[in-house]
């Protein structure tokens, strides 16, 4: 039966050099990376090479997707939000692009390894508490302090906060990473049954059972890839508002 | 015991090409994955920003200036619309008025040339008829003369028969005239 964590293997394109004790390597993995940017970079502007007033359907789904998350950072962040726009916008298509390429056969899933997402994630809290410190002061740190309690409360409210607001970065990098393992576990393993059965003589004639699985699961993992991409953008827009509008 | 397990975790790494660790996890490869993540993320953040989402706000932008545009157009245009129907309706109004007051003064008039016809007509009447009660009382005046006339003529014939003598004019209009008096 085929390995299921075997596709999670970095496969080494091009050896570039040492940095310290690090080897720097051009992977399957950064190939990836810059193939999704490009699609995306192909798609905005392919989409927008028009320019009609009546849109096409590529445009169509330039706007669309514009629109969607434009629509997201307002509705969390409010307009002062809006500056933030190309950030969320990029992290979302990244996510996203990266998320569906990982569910072709024999590709790679580049969001299946945590220390994208914890760098993508570290990436939006880091921005927070910048923006935030930059644009508020001290006066951002009002967040850990809910108002309208009594003090004797705020000994055990303020590290709830904090604790809180660490736990950010981790269950937003989490989420993605363990939503794109999983799957992808489930998947082969699933895709593995169909192999071994038909291998085991008569045991062949239930094979058709997780090949319906594997569809099913490739459907369900279609609407994963897409709402965790969709989860990220609107928890990065939620974030961002407390860096926005730090009073409780 | 414990040897066996390292052989066993040894031989099952051995199954993946980098020997060891579960992909994910293999902190080797991070310095590699970061680099490429800061590269092809930052990339894509300028392409984003400076290029591919302006071109998306311009052509939203230009179709909300178009629809704007388009709507005060339609506006304008029915506010002119309305102005042209209130004046039509004015124009009507004006028209229907002159009408009338056209009819009004063309019915007075005749009116009073029928009046003034009228009493003209009444007028020639009345003379006329005064005209013929005058003729009547003449006419009547002079019957009565004749009567005497008459009256005397038959007098002094009676008389002449009578008596064999002609009475004298005078005579005779005495008597008339005491006759007639009676």
């Amino acid at each position: 039966m085929a390995d299921p964590i075997h596709q999670f293997q970095l496969k080494n394109i091009a050896t570039l050099g040492h940095l310290g004790n690090q080897e720097i390597v051009f992977t399957q993995s950064s190939l990836f990376m810059l193939v999704a940017v490009g699609v995306i970079t192909l798609f905005m502007l392919a989409g927008t090479a028009g320019r009609g007033l009546v849109p096409g359907r590529l445009q169509s789904m330039v706007e669309l997707s514009y629109e969607f998350v434009a629509n997201t950072v307002r509705s969390s962040a409010g307009n002062e939000g809006m500056r933030f726009f190309p950030f969320v916008f990029s992290l979302f298509m990244f996510v996203l692009i990266l998320n569906l390429a990982g569910l072709i056969p024999y590709s790679f899933t580049v969001t299946s390894h945590i220390i994208i997402t914890a760098a993508l994630a570290l990436l939006v809290i880091g921005v927070v508490v910048v923006y935030g410190v930059m644009k508020h002061g001290t006066h951002f740190f009002g967040l850990f302090v809910p108002g309208g309690v009594p003090p004797v409360m705020l000994a055990i409210l303020v590290p709830i906060e904090i604790i809180s607001f660490i736990s950010r970065p981790i269950s937003l990098s989490v989420r993605l990473f363990a939503n794109m393992l999983a799957g992808h576990i489930a998947l082969k393993i699933f895709a593995g049954f169909i192999g071994s059965l038909l291998a085991a003589g008569a045991w062949g004639i239930i094979s058709p059972l997780p090949l319906a699985l594997t569809v099913a699961l490739t459907a369900l993992e279609v609407l994963v890839a897409v709402l965790q991409a969709y989860v990220f953008a609107t928890l990065t827009s939620i974030y961002l508002n407390d860096a926005l509008h730090p009073g409780h | 015991m414990a040897t066996t397990t390292q052989a066993t975790t040894e031989a099952h790494g051995g199954a993946h090409a980098a020997g060891g660790a579960f992909p994910p996890f293999d902190s080797s490869t991070f310095g590699s994955q970061l680099i490429w993540l800061a590269l092809a993320f930052g990339a894509l953040y300028l392409l984003m920003s400076k290029v591919a989402l302006p071109r998306v706000a311009r052509i939203l932008d230009e179709r909300n200036g178009k629809i704007t545009g388009d709507l005060e157009t339609a506006a304008k245009l029915k506010s002119q619309t309305d102005d042209a129907i209130a004046s039509y309706e004015k124009a009507l109004a004006d028209a229907r008025a002159n009408a009338q007051a056209i009819a009004g003064e063309t019915r007075d008039k005749l009116q009073a040339e029928t009046d003034a016809r009228r009493k003209a007509l009444e007028a020639d009447l009345h003379a006329k008829l005064e005209a013929a009660e005058a003729q009547i009382v003449a006419g009547k005046t002079a019957a009565m003369q004749n009567v005497r006339g008459i009256a005397a003529d038959a007098t002094a014939a009676i008389v002449q028969q009578l008596v064999g003598r002609t009475p004298s004019t005078d005579e005779v209009d005495a008597a008339v005239s005491q006759s007639l008096g009676r």
